[in-house]
């Protein structure tokens, strides 16, 4: 059976720099950072100050969760996770089920690193003081990885696949290429596709731990993040949640529904942490074998890419990601694509950051722009020497995409690419 | 009374012991503290001065907080961030070390 044609119908996201999508499309153009200085953080003796997290008023949730969903509710990720998974189906113009008989053919599959921390550490002092009987009957729902998935499948009413995938920081991306390949292969109609990460001390911690976190620009946060500068000293911790719509072309074109884009193909891949791959670095041969890959799937050539949304957290990979790409698609100086990455206005939002960088990536196409990189005034030299400057725009510029390729890499040296075209 | 005299008196030695220790005995600790995350046995055996940990050794990077880790829990001391940057080499290490004793 020959591969069905998928597309992306709705959108939805909660960024630290937008808490839909036309506030989030804005903040991209116009180059908003939504990083801030936490004084939590600083009580508790973090290098790290500084992180992008959504910001809203809980009055907001209403307009998503009952009142008995809202209470107890102690997990940002699931607030994020929702929020954007019901705006992305709204998007599309669909409804929430309000039959006895499950959808067959929706399905969701929404990511998450870890799910509820702040839950469970409510649940665990509650434990330890040998008060057990008192954790109530949400705190599994909240603290389970799939929790996610299962909130918006029963809101929505879904009877295909419902479930969480977690790849760390490609979890993402790897959630709208599992849903591509079960629409494509006929198995779903419209899948919710996205990802969602957790805010906190808890949550960022560990990374602090590992000091691969800048920590001189506590007074100066929307300047902290840096992908592809000389001057980048690490990612700043982020949080949020993406979603799209996935669906088959025949059904979009049976409901009507207006289309985003196209969605060509993709891969994911293992370097399986040997040559120069680690639990916490990537092989860059497995990196260029993903997105050769993920080009060759989609039936295009490396030629037709017209720009990229890269992985580039602004750690010392970055140099590595440049030269991956480059050799990837044989391409390099004036000859290169665009090249963006929205963590300079974001940070790193971790598992939930494949999926907003999707969002960003689709408002690309559909909207015909390629937002700036901030915080790169001054590019790496040794990506200086491989691609040209022009092709790092410091500012959004209006340009015609046809194609977009977005990557994600995780830690235990994981990775994802998903081909994007506009659709036409 | 005894036992707690004795405990009292072992602490005291302890914190005398630092500052006597000798460039060998320091760096004598620093390979023990190093041999877990080594990859690169060759580079271990022949340890020196000027040992780096990642090119030498073959230690992940990611791992160098857990050196600078059991280091402070060896010396009883606390290394700073920009510190722990530099603490790349054997040398940069150890120099580290012995300010941070002396400060104690």
């Amino acid at each position: 059976m020959s591969k069905r044609r998928v597309v992306v119908t709705g959108l939805g996201v909660v960024s630290p720099n937008g808490m839909n999508v036309s506030e989030f499309k804005k903040s991209i153009q116009s180059g908003k950072s939504g990083v801030q200085f936490i004084d939590k953080l600083k009580q508790l003796n973090f290098s790290c100050q500084i992180a992008g997290y959504p910001v809203y008023n809980k009055d907001y949730l209403n307009n998503y969760f009952t009142q008995i969903q809202l209470k107890g509710l102690n997990a940002t990720g699931m607030e994020y996770g929702v929020v954007s998974g019901m705006d992305a189906w709204r998007d599309a113009g669909l409804t929430i089920n309000k039959t006895d008989t499950p959808n067959w053919d929706h399905g969701v599959i929404f990511g998450t690193g870890i799910l509820g921390v702040d839950k469970f550490r409510e649940a665990i002092y509650k434990v330890d003081q040998g008060n057990v009987r008192r954790l109530g009957s949400n705190s599994v729902t909240q603290t389970m990885a799939s929790g996610i998935s299962a909130f918006l499948g029963g809101i929505l009413g879904c009877g295909n696949i419902v479930t969480t995938n977690s790849s760390a920081c490609s979890t993402g991306t790897e959630a709208i290429l599992m849903s591509y390949d079960r629409i494509s292969s006929g198995k779903a109609e419209i899948i919710l596709a996205g990802s969602t990460s957790d805010s906190g001390p808890y949550v960022w911690g560990g990374f602090d731990a590992m000091r691969i976190l800048p920590y001189k620009y506590n007074d100066n946060p929307t300047a902290a993040s840096r992908p592809m500068s000389a001057s980048a000293k690490g990612f700043v911790p982020g949080s949020g949640a993406g979603a799209l719509v996935i669906e088959s072309l025949e059904s979009a074109q049976k409901r009507g529904a207006s289309i985003y884009a196209e969605i060509l193909g993709g891969h994911v891949n293992s370097g399986g942490q040997r040559n120069g791959g680690s639990m916490t670095a990537p092989n860059s041969e497995a990196v260029q074998h993903c997105i050769t890959k993920a080009i060759e799937n989609s039936g295009i050539n490396a030629t037709q890419i017209d720009a990229i949304n890269g992985h580039l957290t602004a750690t010392g990979k970055d140099t590595a990601e440049i030269q991956n790409w480059c050799e990837a698609l044989q391409r390099n100086g004036d000859d290169f694509p665009y090249i963006n990455s929205l963590k300079s206005m974001v940070g790193h939002c971790l598992a939930a950051s494949g999926s907003i960088e999707s969002v960003a990536t689709v408002l690309q196409l559909k909207e015909n722009f390629v937002f700036g990189n901030i915080n790169c005034e001054d590019l790496h030299p040794d990506i200086a020497a491989m691609i040209s400057r022009n092709k790092v725009p410091a500012k959004t510029i209006s340009f015609s995409s046809n194609i977009i390729a977005k990557a994600s890499f995780g830690f235990g040296d994981v990775n994802a690419c998903v081909i994007f075209k506009k659709y036409n | 009374m005894l036992v707690l005299s004795l405990k009292n008196i072992t602490s005291y030695l302890e914190l005398l012991v630092p500052e006597f220790m000798t460039k060998e005995e320091l760096l004598s600790k620093l390979k023990n503290i190093i041999t877990p995350y080594v990859q690169n046995q060759e580079g271990l055996n022949s340890l020196n001065e000027n040992t780096d940990f990642i090119k030498d050794l073959e230690i992940n990077s990611a791992n160098l907080v857990d050196v600078v880790l059991d280091v402070e829990d060896e010396f009883d001391i606390e290394i700073d961030n920009e510190s722990m940057e530099k603490m790349l080499t054997v040398k940069a290490s150890l120099e580290i070390i012995e300010s941070k004793l002396s400060a104690k």
